[in-house]
């Protein structure tokens, strides 16, 4: 009797255990996300300004919100921003990774150099980007006292063409990881397939159309969500390399929630920006998790 | 044994690595959070630093650097919401109103009254300094912004006189443009434009203007025809600076104009630390005078040391503190190296230069006839969401994103916005 | 077993090669440019640097703004440089990485080898939780950070992170375990192994490459962060990216552009090294299908 007491009470922890185990990650992120994430919320309907408040104002944030130019800047630049940055970084991780998949002699080297980059901190990446893009002391100084004094790059000064610097840099700071996920997800590809329909006389441009880029689903899913994060959060390198600017011309929805909250005074905007934000991303990214992962099953 | 000297060994490492930071309250000392973080800010922030240290008060450090304050702000926040306050924290103009009314700040009055602060601090300054009648800041200094600051040896090649009057301003400008030198040095940030614009705005519109517009913020002052006026000028400067001003920092301007490449730059009495540094002598290698039209103004900003609550009464090391601030002979010293003017009145201008006891006259003077006006630019004269609304539009007609009509019209809405 | 290899079966011609050779070299050069600035310049005396010339060699070698950057730069009040802040962030970064990994390692095991109803979803709001910006979180997390009585150490700094940083470990063990052979597991069970032992036995030792991918990201996540680093330390455990902020952010005088670069080599030193090192376990980590039968 007391055996089979045992055996009971052993299967039914082994059958808790990992719920047990898993428990305390998704305590902290409810509370510590999805919470905030409610709190925040919360605060959008509320007159908050330089602390949070619970005054409930509705939607008068929101029609403020909406009647802000400077909102819509943001908005249109992280539109431009989000896109470039994500398909830039996607194409160009791919190339590379198909190219350094040949066979490289110093590959090793190669792939150090494309993936150091991510070790930097955006803020030291957007303060060398500056010094770089400046036109008086950077790329377009050298060109000239090289000899070619008609080259021309003040995109960082230039209202209409700064957002493309901050694209730049980002870029420049993460494709070498795209191209490390894209190279891992080649690697991984069996080579049997590749010969097999080789034998069946496919070029090495229908090799990669049809059997390899389709395999590299998951690493697609992971870039994505990577490179979206990324887009959504980036603000040090904003802050560090324009600091927003020629006026607003860089500004992004991370800016604006930061200084409608931290220096602006009015948090029950800043709260507003934010929860928008999060619907935003939600709507994008909630669909897209739900259709991946659904097949994995 | 070993396992035992292992655990022993484990036990003493953990207990050794949490008291090391089980020692973070700066209790006994003083902990002062600011964004005083360059050569020469540090450098008159020891003499306070150095101050409480003979009095046998440690000083705990926070430095926090970055956008004028806006970082420091930011962790502010954060330190106040987890309810462990630095003992001062530096802050300018409304905020410290904005604090007080969270009821986080402490209450200075014995202190004011022991060392008779009500009779020695101009009433404008007072206005951010003591709140509800309680005293909750320290002021540190009084810094100016309608200063032009200008190279003797570039103006006198071009036979530029210094200019009393907007037109005499604008005829000097052409004819440096025309001798090839850059007009005007300008670094193209928010918070500079708009410090260009205080005084523009205050040449444009007068005393009374100023004060219905910014401080009142009535609508009919903002969108007046002076308002319309002040935006042309701005309008005139914009075209007078050369084309890499976007983004650059206003030491880097300064720069400009000592060694010549530029002739004038508008900018607050910091500046002035930049010539001295470069070993130049005020009145021989560079003027400073008041923004043509603003000769009798003074818009101020005043760096002030706003105490925390720490929980009960006043602190002997935060009372010390900011005695200590206020000691005539810290304001003398301190000011001296910072190039703004002392908070007390009743300070003597011995050690200052001249462009110091200029500005220490004119202050006195302005605060006597009532022309003393908080700085726009520099959260002054109004809330910080309206200054940062009042920003976003000098900027955007600065960079040529709107005509002076529609940034009359824009100045409006985003102040009616930002209230 | 065939182990994925670093040969494909394409085959490219000469032509085709010398073009990719030289895109690759193109795109080298790309990425190094900007460092390459960084550390010529950062060997310049000032006067160099602001007679222009950004891309040249230092003409007049000096090894005084590493000095400076490191023990002597005006960082506060102090002229420490960068030196206390660096031992902060050590202190900060190693129970933080250290600790999300291991969480990240568990979870990722639960979500694959032992399904359960609604498996799927709580994946997905643990994963979701990496995209919340950080600015929304600040306020409400100082609040709770005071409530706890961490305020202001190095260990609310490390929950933070933690907190933070679980979502990306665990998505990276749940893609790695994924494709970990289950019957493995399962023949274990039926040997009457039990959760833990099997996480210990079977899982973990082959999970080095999974690991050191998400080390390295955590590492470089937590060592590089300013915003919670500002916020949340107190004066004596404020980490490195403050004090580099503070640094590069001087607002008065000369601008020494040579000790900036060299600080923020400095502060970049410790990522670049793992980096460096780790690289090539980076890539073999992220080769989620490499274990195949």
């Amino acid at each position: 009797m007391a055996l089979s007491a045992n055996a009971d009470f052993k299967t039914r922890l082994q059958n808790w255990l990992p719920k047990l185990v898993l428990s305390p990650t998704l305590a902290l992120v409810m509370v510590f996300v999805y919470g905030f994430i409610i709190f925040s919320a919360y605060l959008s309907f509320t007159d908050s300004r330089l602390l949070p408040s619970f005054d409930w104002v509705g939607l008068e944030n929101y029609s403020k919100l909406w009647r802000l130019s400077h909102w819509k800047v943001s908005i249109t630049n992280m539109g431009v921003f989000a896109v470039l940055y994500i398909g830039i970084c996607t194409v160009l991780g791919l190339g590379l990774a198909i190219f350094l998949d040949q066979k490289i002699r110093g590959e090793g080297l190669i792939r150090t150099i494309y993936l150091y980059p991510m070790a930097l901190s955006f803020i030291v990446t957007g303060t060398a980007w500056k010094w770089f893009l400046d036109p008086g002391i950077g790329l377009e100084n050298v060109m000239q006292s090289w000899g070619w004094t008609s080259f021309e790059f003040d995109w960082i000064k230039d209202s209409d063409f700064a957002i493309y610097t901050v694209v730049l840099a980002a870029v420049w700071q993460t494709s070498g990881f795209v191209m490390a996920m894209f190279l891992a997800g080649l690697r991984g590809i069996d080579n049997e397939i590749l010969k097999a329909a080789q034998m069946d006389g496919a070029s090495n441009w229908n090799l990669y159309r049809r059997i390899i880029i389709p395999q590299l689903r998951p690493a697609f899913l992971s870039a994505f969500v990577i490179l979206s994060h990324l887009a959504i959060k980036t603000f040090d390198l904003v802050i560090a390399l324009t600091g927003g600017g020629p006026g607003r011309a860089t500004e992004l929805p991370a800016t604006f929630m930061y200084s409608y909250t931290f220096s602006r005074n009015q948090m029950g905007i800043g709260a507003a920006s934010a929860t928008i934000m999060l619907m935003a991303i939600a709507a994008i990214m909630v669909p897209y998790l739900y259709s991946e992962l659904r097949e994995k099953k | 044994m070993r396992s035992f000297l292992k655990t022993k060994t484990a036990i003493a490492l953990a207990l050794s690595v949490t008291a090391g930071s089980a020692v973070a309250d700066g209790h006994g000392g003083v902990e002062v959070l600011h964004w005083w973080t360059s050569g020469g800010e540090a450098a008159a922030l020891n003499v306070l630093k150095g101050d409480l240290e003979a009095q046998g008060i440690g000083w705990t450090d926070m430095p926090v650097a970055g956008g004028g304050g806006e970082q420091a702000m930011t962790v502010l926040r954060a330190r106040v919401t987890a309810g462990d306050a630095p003992t001062a924290v530096q802050a300018l103009g409304f905020d410290i109103i904005d604090w007080a009314n969270e009821g986080a700040l402490a209450n200075l009055n014995d202190v004011a009254a022991a060392e008779g602060w009500d009779d020695v601090i101009p009433a404008a300054l007072q206005q951010f300094a003591k709140v509800d009648g309680a005293w909750v800041s320290a002021p540190v200094n009084v810094h100016s912004t309608n200063w032009v600051w200008a190279n003797k040896a570039v103006l006198d090649a071009n036979g530029i006189a210094v200019p009393e009057t907007w037109e005499g301003f604008a005829a000097a400008l052409d004819t440096l443009s025309a001798a090839g030198v850059t007009p005007i040095a300008h670094g193209g940030q928010p918070w500079q434009d708009a410090t260009v614009f205080d005084a523009v705005a205050m040449s444009a519109l007068g005393p009374d203007g100023y004060r219905s517009a910014f401080i009142d913020l009535d609508p009919e002052a903002l969108g007046s025809d002076a308002m319309k006026e002040a935006f042309d000028r701005m309008a005139v400067i914009r075209a007078n600076v050369d084309d890499n001003f976007s983004g650059r920092d206003w030491n880097l301007a300064t720069a400009m104009v000592i060694n010549g490449e530029a002739g004038f730059q508008m900018m607050g009495d910091w500046a002035k630390g930049e010539f001295l540094n470069a070993g130049e002598i005020p009145g021989e290698d560079f003027l400073c005078f008041r923004f043509p039209g603003t000769q009798d103004q003074v818009t101020f900003n005043a760096d002030q040391f706003m105490m925390f609550d720490q929980g009960g009464d006043v602190s002997a090391e935060q009372a010390a503190l900011a005695t200590a601030i206020l000691s005539p002979s810290f304001q003398s010293a301190f000011n001296v190296v910072k190039g703004s003017v002392p908070a007390r009145t009743d300070v003597s201008d011995a050690d200052f230069d001249a462009c110091g006891k200029q500005g220490m006259a004119d202050l006195a003077a302005a605060a006597e006839s009532g022309n003393l006006f908080g700085s726009v630019a520099h959260g002054h004269a109004n809330e910080a969401s309206v200054k940062n609304a009042i920003y976003d539009v000098v900027t955007a007609h600065f960079n040529g994103e709107y005509d002076s009509e529609t940034a009359v019209a824009e100045l409006v809405t985003a102040a009616e916005i930002a209230q | 077993m065939s182990m994925a290899t670093q040969d494909t079966a394409i085959r490219t011609g000469r032509v085709v090669r010398t073009f990719i050779y030289l895109v690759l070299l193109l795109f080298a050069l790309f990425y190094t440019l900007p460092l390459y600035v960084m550390v010529v310049n950062s060997f310049k005396p000032l006067g160099e640097i602001t007679g222009g010339g950004m891309m040249n060699l230092p003409r007049a070698f000096t090894f005084e703004p590493w000095a400076k950057a490191w023990s002597t730069a005006q960082i506060g009040v102090d002229p420490t440089g960068l030196s206390p802040y660096f031992w902060n962030s050590i202190k900060m970064v190693v129970p933080a990485v250290v600790i999300s990994t291991i969480l990240g390692a568990l979870n990722g095991y639960v979500l694959t080898k032992w399904k359960f109803k609604y498996d799927t979803i709580v994946f997905g709001l643990i994963l979701f939780a990496c995209f919340i910006p950080f600015q929304i979180v600040l306020i409400p997390m100082a609040k709770m950070l005071g409530i706890m009585g961490l305020a202001g150490t190095t260990w609310g700094l490390v929950l933070v992170h933690i907190v933070y940083g679980v979502g990306f470990t665990t998505l990276y063990f749940r893609n790695y375990y994924a494709v970990f052979p289950t019957e493995l597991v399962r023949a274990a069970q039926i040997d009457g192994a039990g959760f833990f032992r099997i996480f210990w036995r079977i899982l973990l030792p082959s999970s080095g490459p999974i690991a050191v991918v998400s080390i390295i990201w955590q590492f470089t996540n937590i060592w590089n962060d300013f915003l919670f680093g500002a916020s949340f330390a107190g004066a004596d455990s404020q980490p490195m990216t403050v004090a580099l902020n503070n640094l590069v952010q001087s607002s008065t005088g000369v601008k020494e552009y040579n000790v900036h670069f060299a600080g923020a080599i400095l502060a970049a030193l410790p990522t670049l090294l793992v980096y460096i090192v780790a690289g090539r376990y980076f890539v073999r980590g992220l080769m989620a299908g490499s274990v195949k039968g």
